[in-house]
């Protein structure tokens, strides 16, 4: 039993992992004991884990978002560190494929997922007027499964090992015969089941924009940021359940010995590559676009300007959506599917550059002759610009098939995608925190922290990342955990920079809590003289949104209300508003799936089918929960917004 | 979102505002579900006729089964039109009637079901034995679990309609699982179609 436990269940002989450990039982046992000593747990669980409330939900998303960043930081940092010079002796090759396994799923899956579904979440209703999303009990149970899932995940580094074939999982390396331990078992559960909860967010929020605008805004009066979230739940819908197929077959290839993709049976290893490609393009897709729609509104905003071309971005977006799901061959020209599967998928790839390049346009058209201000959103938009166009310029390279048989799989590829992911999507998250964190939190964040985090991150960003892709012209392959003494200078030098890098994220983190300390508390609601309907609720925003909701003329609803005079307050046309209870099942429901996955890593199905057995009794539970939640009556509405409106004259 | 404000007319499950906004949910889910399908259709179609040394489909899949299973479940999303048109007379008794026949139709397709994988087996074609055979026993073997979880929802709606009658919620929920119901059975035409079909044939 101790054998068990020594050996097999916890990762020993390691230094790092007993530093993770420790630091894993100290932080537990710290956040305990502070909850216990301030007597928080019951505001804990009534405010927060048991909260059906959008902003909340969106908060918690962000939160976790944020942890996870730094969990894939460090991951990153331990990479550059071995790569730094030839033969060091940091990682050894078993450690250095578990840790970019890890850097790349909890980046990808844990971090930018749950950022972008964190500021849908925070911004998608309050820009439609409405008071929550279409099925608030769904969004919490969304959000806890996705916790759950990352949890699920990262303790696979203490128990039981991490998995370590890569975020790609190719098979045969991840199939049973090459990786019989448990540790491929951790990805495939973890990502089923926070996919799970990704998918019902896509049906959540497409049932919200669909059906919850306010009166008078049709689908072309939405905010840009609302269309980006629309298109990318739609892509959510399509592609999440190709992810939980392919995860699923080859979770039973692993467990129940089958033969979708082992070489003995006459399985097909390549079909794993088609079903994770058709699934993982759309994906960065479904990470790229949020990030568009908030940079839309920021440069809009502080160029105070109209968004120009807002209906072209809205046709490139869905275009965008559509090619999104056929180019997947892309990711292996070199499979050898033959030179007119490859010239097809070339041109579907280069295809894709032609809206993204409408987009670009339209935010230079936007800016130009605007009185631009250089508030710190503002900053990561510009930056976002020159960056991501060279992301997407040498995607364009990448995707011209024969010269892909070069750069395929070397550094040349890790910089294209950084130069989008982090340039893109990263930068876009920051740019969104920092635009609605007055509206989350009722203060904005210390623009010159925000300054100086923005220079670290953009001058660490392209120091780390410019030099690989000459690395990788020079030949050096991806996923390799020494170098070659003629690529030391260039390693260096990124290694360099991912320290600067590094520290532009912890400044960014530092700003957090210093602004939470410092920073005048924001009265007006408005923070940025913004143009959509989220800042025309008052700060802190009520649990109930609007008071009464606005009608709607154009996509710059708050913009015409300004002119006119008009609030969401009007004392005339006050209802009761309805509203859903908090409930505690969701978080109970994932937590117990929570353990049933766990089960499955261990092939313990002692623990498995008590586990799915406890999932149809919350299944029952939840059939037969009549609950109507509550109407919050005329007077207290009344009270609410007199108090709030009343700070602002 | 006031919906105190309950329509007096129209059909039942529409009448209240979460009525349609859960109704459309779940056609949303419904296009998930068949992309869900449609990729184990693709993994079927790949893997056809990769049998190692296991038996071959033609061997083994028998036409009489396969079209009394058909017939069970078209028939089953037969009833289940009628349950609902009952409901829409507002029928309490007629609809839970048709449901509890729906639902014995249903127990009888998994009956049958279950006995073919049972057979399979015993002739030696099980989830191990190939990748045809996994692809097969995957996709038909998702469509009944499928099915099961669908038995399991509608008893837990036929008691409810029992306990607290036909409110405009529990109308709401009948009728979705009316659609999920039918989804099924489209499900299965193409399974009838690609699967036992082709096999035969192929
Ligand atoms: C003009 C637009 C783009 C084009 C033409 C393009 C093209 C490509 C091609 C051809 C590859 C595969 C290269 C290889 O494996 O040899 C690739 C990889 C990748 N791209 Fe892009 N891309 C574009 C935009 C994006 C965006 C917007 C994102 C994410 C936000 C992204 C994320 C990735 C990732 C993560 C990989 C590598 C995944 C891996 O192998 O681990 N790309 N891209
Ligand atoms: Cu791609």
């Amino acid at each position: 039993m101790w054998d068990f436990i020594w050996n097999d269940f916890l990762v020993t002989g390691e230094p790092i992992i007993y530093g993770a450990m420790a630091s894993i039982v100290l932080a537990t046992v710290g956040i305990v004991f502070v909850l216990t000593y301030f007597k928080l747990w019951k505001w804990l669980w009534d405010e927060y884990l048991t909260t059906v409330d959008h902003k909340k939900i969106g908060i918690m998303y962000i939160i976790a978002a944020l942890a996870m960043l730094f969990r894939g930081g460090v991951d990153a940092l331990m990479m550059r560190t071995q790569l730094a010079l030839p033969n060091m002796n940091f990682l050894n090759s078993v450690h250095y494929n578990e840790i970019f396994t890890t850097h790349g799923t909890v980046m990808i899956l844990f971090m930018a997922m749950p950022f972008i579904i964190g500021l849908m979440n925070v911004a998608v209703p309050l820009q439609i007027g409405a008071r929550d999303v279409a099925f608030p009990f769904l969004n919490a149970f969304s959000f806890w499964t996705f916790f759950f899932g990352a949890m699920l995940f990262n303790i696979s580094f203490v128990i039981g090992g991490s998995p370590s074939a890569g975020w790609t999982s190719y098979v045969p390396m991840a199939g049973p015969e090459l990786s019989p331990e448990i540790n491929q078992n951790y990805y495939l559960l973890a990502l089923q089941l926070s996919g799970i909860g990704t998918l019902a967010t896509g049906i959540n929020f497409l049932v919200t924009i669909l059906r919850m605008r306010a009166p008078g805004m049709t689908l072309m009066k939405m905010p840009i940021f609302t269309w980006s979230a629309l298109i990318t739940s739609i892509i959510i819908i399509f592609a999440f359940p190709i992810l939980t197929i392919a995860l699923a077959l080859m979770t039973l290839d692993r467990i129940f010995s089958t033969h979708f993709f082992t070489l003995a049976g006459e399985g097909m290893p390549m079909m794993w590559a088609n079903l994770f490609w058709l699934w993982g393009h759309p994906e960065v897709y479904i990470v790229i676009l949020p990030a568009f729609g908030v940079f839309s509104e920021v440069i809009s905003t502080f160029a105070r300007k109209q968004l120009f071309g807002y209906k072209a971005m809205v046709y490139a977006m869905c275009v965008i959506a559509g090619l999104s799901f056929i180019v997947w061959v892309h990711h292996f020209f070199t499979m050898g599917a033959g030179a007119g599967v490859n010239s097809l998928f070339s041109i579907t790839t280069m295809l894709i550059a032609v809206p993204t390049g409408i987009k670009i346009f339209n935010w230079l058209g936007t800016m130009y002759k605007g009185r631009i201000r250089f508030n710190v959103p503002m900053l990561w938009a510009l930056a976002f610009i020159p960056n991501f166009t060279i992301g997407g310029v040498t995607g364009v390279m990448l995707g011209m098939a024969s010269a892909d048989y070069q750069y395929h799989n070397t550094y040349f590829l890790i910089a294209h995608f950084h130069y989008v992911l982090i340039a893109g999507t990263l930068f876009g998250m920051f740019a969104g925190l920092t635009y609605w964190y007055p509206k989350m939190f009722g203060h904005k964040m210390n623009e010159k922290l925000g300054k100086i985090s923005f220079w670290f991150t953009v001058i660490g960003f392209n120091i780390t990342f410019l030099p690989q892709f000459f690395l990788g012209l020079m030949g050096m392959p991806r996923r390799t955990y020494t170098i070659e003494p003629e690529w030391m200078p260039l390693n260096l030098l990124s290694t360099t920079g991912a320290f600067i890098l590094a520290a532009g994220f912890v400044i960014f983190t530092f700003n957090i809590y210093y602004s939470a300390r410092y920073e005048p508390r924001e009265k007006t609601g408005d923070a940025w003289d913004g143009r959509s309907l989220e800042w025309a609720t008052t700060t802190p925003v009520p649990h109930y949104n609007f008071a009464t909701i606005p009608y709607v003329n154009s996509h710059e609803a708050y913009w015409d209300m300004k002119e006119t005079g008009a609030t969401t307050y009007d004392e005339s046309k006050l209802e009761p508003i309805h509203m859903p209870s908090y409930k505690g099942l969701p978080i109970i429901m994932s937590a117990i799936m929570f353990v049933a996955s766990f089960g499955l890593v261990w092939h313990w199905f002692w623990l498995a089918i008590p586990g799915l057995l406890g999932i149809i009794i919350c299944m029952v539970i939840r059939s037969f929960d009549f609950d109507e939640g509550y109407h919050v009556p005329i007077d207290e509405i009344k009270r609410t917004e007199e108090q709030a409106r009343g700070r602002k004259e | 979102m006031s919906e105190h404000a309950e329509l007096k007319t129209g059909p039942l499950e529409y009448r209240r505002e979460d009525g349609p906004l859960t109704i459309l949910g779940f056609w949303i889910f419904l296009a998930a579900e068949v992309v869900l399908f449609s990729t184990l259709f693709a993994t079927y179609a790949v893997l056809f006729g990769r049998y190692g040394d296991a038996t071959p489909a033609h061997e083994l899949f028998e036409m009489p089964m396969a079209l009394t299973m058909t017939f069970l479940l078209l028939v089953s999303s037969f009833t289940c039109g009628i349950a609902v048109h009952m409901m829409r007379k507002e029928s309490l008794k007629g609809l839970v009637i048709w449901l509890i026949i729906t639902l014995a139709l249903g127990l009888g397709f998994l009956g049958f079901e279950i006995y073919e994988f049972v057979h399979y087996v015993h002739e030696g074609a099980t989830i191990q034995s190939s990748a045809f055979w996994s692809a097969f026993f995957t996709l038909t073997g998702t469509h009944g679990l499928h099915v099961t979880l669908g038995v399991f929802w509608c008893t837990a709606i036929i008691i409810q309609l029992i306990r607290f009658g036909l409110t405009p919620v529990i109308a709401r929920k009948t009728f979705v699982i009316g659609l999920y119901w039918h989804f099924l059975d489209v499900v299965w035409i193409f399974i009838f179609t690609a699967v036992y079909l082709i096999g035969m044939v192929v």
